[in-house]
This record gives structure tokens, sequence and C-alpha cells, in this order.
């Protein structure tokens, strides 16, 4: 199966990367300790660069949800994917899913253990995780990272990715397991 | 809509981060719970600061490793061997820049599932699109491709969540890989069009959204 092939190309592929990055470095007659470490400097300071915009982000969100005004946007659309035959337990996730990758995890990990893994929304909930990674969250970083502040259509085209993304995990999943 | 009056103004991000932050607190006075706003606050602040300093090994190190294959020509090796593909998507970027390269170190290292290894290859990459963009406050069209592709990026081994199923005692832990492929593949596909729609489109307008 494709897993088969997969899973020791992704545990393979990190080992292998460093190999030929320092073969190549001492092939070439690098100063790869020198190069090293400037390398890593740079990393530590966009590191530290990032914590003002994460802050700013992570703030609004922590008063968004703890404050219960994201329970009121899920209830506001609850009504919408009911007639759409989208299983209403799943919508914690979908609202979480570009907003926060740790919260989103949680969510998926309580439907998960809740509904049991095997069940629709224990396979909904693993496949909508899969699908899209946190927009807010990488666009908040990499942006960051380079001080622009303007982010275009680039929100957009996330959101939009992420809406598409989870109703094609809901046909999918109905599609693979058999509709319930 | 001239370009000198792109820094001045409201950006997009000034409404949203309000948004957020006024409907958080107007909720939570209306229902008398005030107490959830600092904490919310406060609870936010800290994991920022977690995010943040739990990246700073795994940037030291890549960017270090990076630094070395740069070095050694690595970098626009790859840049190279990608560039039929990569001029399709990225026109704005001179074929075998190195941007090309961290741009595909970057998806590839989402696809394997490589989270740590993607955050420094995709900081790497913005900064050279960044250098191209004449460090200008507003995203680049090669940005916002590049972020229409990483935000909706495949990933082909959801390993985080593998794990999660097989502790939750299921029989078949990996079966959401197929459905998963596909529905990303779908995502991916809008978001692609949906960048390449836009760009045309405000590229004709000849104006800034935002």
């Amino acid at each position: 199966m494709l897993v088969g092939i997969l899973d020791p190309l992704s545990r393979w592929m990190v080992p292998l990367l460093f190999l030929v990055i320092l073969l190549a470095g001492a092939w070439r007659r690098i100063k790869v300790y020198e190069a090293f470490v400037s390398g890593a400097k740079e990393g530590f300071t966009i590191a530290i660069q990032l914590i003002p915009y994460l802050v700013a982000m992570l703030v609004a969100l922590g008063i968004f949800r703890e404050s219960g005004a994201m329970d009121l946007v899920m209830g506001a659309i609850r009504p919408v994917t009911n007639l759409m035959g989208i299983p209403s337990e799943i919508l914690p996730l979908a609202i979480m899913r570009p907003l926060s990758g740790s919260g989103a995890l949680g969510v998926a990990t309580e439907l998960i253990n809740t509904f049991g893994p095997d069940s629709m929304i224990g396979r909904l909930a693993s496949t909508m995780q899969g699908t899209t990674d946190t927009t807010f969250f990488v666009l908040t970083i990499y942006f960051g990272a380079v001080g622009v502040q303007r982010y275009r259509y680039s929100l957009f085209t996330g959101l939009l990715a992420d809406v598409t993304s989870f109703l094609a995990s809901v046909y999918f999943c109905n599609l693979w397991f058999g509709a319930a | 809509m001239g370009e000198s009056g792109e820094q001045e103004g409201v950006t997009k991000m000034n409404v949203i981060w309000l948004f957020f932050l006024l409907s958080g607190m107007g909720v939570a006075m209306v229902r008398g719970d005030v107490g959830t706003i600092t904490q919310g606050a406060l609870k936010g602040a800290e994991l920022a600061v977690e995010v943040a300093l739990g990246l700073i090994g795994a940037m030291a190190l890549w960017l270090g490793m990076m630094r070395i294959a740069q070095e050694a020509g690595l970098i626009h090796l790859l840049a190279r061997i990608t560039r039929p593909l990569m001029v399709r998507l990225f026109p704005s970027i001179p074929p075998g820049h190195p941007a090309l390269g961290q741009i595909i170190l970057n998806l590839s290292a989402n696809v394997l599932g490589l989270g740590s290894a993607a955050t420094p290859f995709g900081m790497k990459a913005m900064k050279e699109m960044q250098a191209l963009n004449g460090n200008r406050s507003e995203a680049s069209e090669a940005m916002c491709t590049f972020l229409a592709l990483n935000t909706s990026c495949i990933t082909l081994v959801p390993a985080t969540i593998i794990a999660v199923r097989l502790a939750a005692g299921s029989t078949a832990p990996t079966e959401i890989v197929g459905p998963t492929i596909a529905a990303t593949t779908v995502g991916m596909s809008v978001a692609v069009t949906a960048d390449w729609l836009l760009r045309r489109y405000f590229r004709r307008r000849g104006g800034r959204v935002c």
C-alpha cells in the first residue's frame, strides 16, 4: 500500500538530506562549520522576530474563543450545514482548523476518542485534520518574518481552500466509507 | 489608487484583528463573563511566546544546514531541476533564482509531513521573495501564490493524526490517507486556480486590493 512506501520515505528523508548537504559541502570545500553557525544565527533571529506578530494574533484568537464568540458563530452556521447533511459534531473542528493548529488537533483528538476512530465522525475528523494547514498561523508567521503587512488576496485564497477542503473531506469520506 | 498611498490607510489585517478582539470582548461583556477576556488574552500571549521559542531549535538547525547547502550550490541545482514547473507557477521570479529552490524544499517537507523542517524553508523562501519585492510592506504576487500552495498543501503521511487514531484503538489507522489525499487535491487545485484568477484580475485593474 501507499503508506508502506511513504512511511519509510519520510523517516529516511531527514537523515539523507543531512548526509547529502554535508557531503556536498565537504566536496566543494566549504567551511561547513562557519556556514552552519551563520545560518543558525539567522534562524534564531527569525524565531525571535515572530513573537510580536504571534502575540497579536493569538491574543485576539484567545479572546474570541474564550469569550464564547466562536460558539456563537458555530451556532449561526449550524442550520446551513445541517441542511447539507454535514454532521454538526464536526463543526467546531471546521471553525478551528484555519485558526489554531494545536486547537484543531485538540478538537480532532477529542472527536476521535469520543465517537471512535472508525466511526464516520472519527474518519471525517482525521481526514479534515490532514487536508489543510492553519491558514491564519501560516500567514502570520510567514508574512511576519519579512515584515509584510498587506496580505492582498492571500487570506481570501487560504480560507477558500479551507472551505473547499472541508466540503471535499465530507464528500470523499462519504464516497470512501459509504454514506452513513 | 496610486503606489504612493500603499503605506497609508487601514490594512485588511487591521479589520480582521479588530473584529476578533472586539466581537470577543463584546460577547464576553454581554454574557457578563468579563474574566474570559483577561484569561483569553493572557493564554494567547503565553502560547505565542511558547510557539516562537519552540521554533528556535529547529529553525537554527535547518537554516544552518541550508547555509551549507546554499554555499555548496545545492539550492541552485534544485531550482534549476524544477525550473519547467516553477516558471509556470511563479512567473515573477527569475528562473533559477534561489527562492525557487527554497519553495520546493518547503513544499516537499510539507508533503512528507516534516512540519519542523517546512517552516524554516518557508521563512527562507519568504526572505528571498521579499528581497525581490524590494522590501515593500505589501505582499508580492509570488508570495501570494506560495502561500496559496502552502496553506492547502498535500500531506501524504499525516503522521500525527495516524498516531492519534492508533492510540484510540483504530482497526485501520491509515485508512484515511486515501480520502485525505483526494480532498487535499481538490482544495489545492481551487487555491491555485483562485490565486491565478485573482492575480490576473488585480493586475488588469492595476489597483491594489486591501
